[in-house]
């Protein structure tokens, strides 16, 4: 894997196809009608649309990269029923901790991300792993396709792992991530986020999804964070600052409390008729 | 546009979190020693299960990462902790395979048992760049045409999309089955994939 930090090709390998790219307010444009398309949904008695929109055509790598059939809907049987299960042989606790996998500390602003795993009925999801990833405080990942040049950081990497605890909590030390540009458009910036990897008890539960932080300016020109139509589902995916969880001379420390599927609900239905 | 809610509190209730893309930068979080062998390939019964994600264009999508989650040999899920520690013995039933830059994977896995009434399969997740939220969908054996006649899921699928979920034998190399099962995103071939109503 040391060849993830070799110096990245002259044109990006995974650069879109799309012959021009369009503007940040062409982008803005197409985000708002799709927005005001699904409220108008919800206003004729729709659904909220829980999760995003895998057809987002604002986020150009989707066109291509979405089913065009509707999902089949099925009843999970008991292989989907269950989960993998991981353990304290899976994870070391200090893999929790990102600042403190090298030499020295990362540059940066030192955060903690802390809250719980639960199920749909609030139940918390015990004793399984969550998996988080992010680039650095200037904007950076540690991945050879980031050709971003802001600096890599030789202390810090990103990567961190935990195991919930009995009350399906977790958290982690790091570093707040700065926010970075890519490909979508001219001048298209992604908002900071740290990615979340997510198993619950089921592997219907499975979720992988990205947690930001508040205040973003970036939130409304962002096609990623748009492609959740409703307003009050895309603000589930915002943490929030609480300063009790800041420790003096030390940290600043935000809460997000991460709610999977199940054991029963219905938002399928309206997501369905997009897919 | 201003987006007022982001500065509110999540609604009272357990509503579920979205889901996001899994994006292009999960190279050192996600991959982990051994993830796409839930066998060593020396296993007796060792099976080769891989194939290639496509995109609408037909083109391979270099950045995919996929997950299986299956039954033992004799159907039996398990409950064994550990299951990034593939130490080569203990069969978790969960792997994790990110795509080569020709969307290709491979798994080493065996052939699950029989869960119940259903047909033999493994679950199969896909997560991609562009992909904005992950999809399942499950990988059947050919050789079990007679149980895939009355598998309930089989059942719910079109007949004319239903060979989407069933794998191609190709070959024995090195003396394991292998099982191709390549994921369309689009296209004519496009994969079937699941819903679960959970």
């Amino acid at each position: 894997m040391t060849d993830e930090t070799a110096p990245a090709p002259a044109v990006h390998p995974l650069a879109d196809r799309a012959p021009t790219q369009a503007s940040q307010a062409e982008i803005s444009d197409e985000i708002r009608a799709i927005e005001a398309e699904a409220r108008a949904r919800v206003t004729d008695g729709g659904q909220p649309e829980l999760h995003p929109r895998r057809n987002y055509p604002p986020y150009r790598s989707s066109i291509l990269r979405h089913p065009t059939h509707a999902l089949v809907r099925v009843d999970p049987e008991e292989v989907e029923r269950v989960s993998p299960a991981f353990g304290h042989t899976d994870v070391n606790p200090l893999e929790s901790d990102l600042t403190i996998q090298h030499n020295a500390e990362p540059l940066g602003e030192r955060i903690t991300v802390s809250g719980r795993v639960l199920d749909g009925e609030g139940r918390p999801v015990r004793h399984q792993l969550v998996e988080i990833w992010q680039a650095n405080a200037g904007g950076r990942y540690v991945h050879k396709r980031d050709q971003h040049p802001a600096p890599l950081d030789p202390n810090f990497t990103g990567v961190g792992r935990v195991i919930t605890g009995d009350n399906g909590e977790y958290s982690f030390t790091t570093i707040k991530p700065g926010p970075y540009p890519w490909r979508n458009h001219l001048n298209a910036w992604r908002p900071a986020h740290i990615h979340f990897s997510l198993f619950g008890t089921a592997f219907t539960q499975r979720l992988v999804t990205q947690m930001y932080f508040p205040g973003d300016p970036l939130f409304a020109l962002d096609p990623i964070y748009q492609s959740i139509t409703d307003p009050a589902a895309r603000a589930r995916l915002v943490g929030s600052y609480e300063h009790e969880l800041s420790v003096p001379e030390w940290s600043l420390g935000y809460r997000w409390d991460i709610v999977l599927t199940g054991p029963k609900s219905t938002w399928m239905e309206s997501e369905e008729a997009h897919d | 546009m201003t987006d007022k809610s982001v500065t509110e509190q999540p609604a009272p209730g357990y509503v579920q979190t979205p889901a996001q893309t899994v994006g292009p930068f999960y190279g050192f979080a996600l991959p982990y020693e051994r993830g796409p062998e839930l066998v060593p390939g020396h296993h007796p019964h060792a099976i080769r299960l891989h194939g290639t994600v496509t995109d609408g264009a037909g083109e391979p999508v270099p950045d995919a990462i996929l997950e299986i989650w299956q039954a033992d040999e004799n159907g039996v899920l398990s409950r064994e902790r550990g299951a990034l520690d593939h130490d080569g013995f203990t069969f978790t039933g969960f792997g994790r395979a990110a795509v080569n830059l020709a969307g290709h994977y491979t798994f080493t896995t065996v052939k699950p048992g029989p869960v119940g009434d259903a047909a033999p399969y493994i679950v199969v997740t896909v997560f991609a760049r562009g992909l904005i939220h992950h999809l399942f969908t499950r990988a059947y054996f050919p050789e079990d045409a007679a149980a895939h006649a009355g598998d309930t899921v089989l059942g719910a699928v079109p007949a004319e999309r239903r060979q989407t979920l069933v794998a191609v034998a190709d070959g024995t190399p090195g003396g394991a089955a292998s099982y191709r099962f390549d994921v369309h995103l689009q296209g004519d071939a496009e994969t079937v994939f699941l819903d679960f109503d959970a």
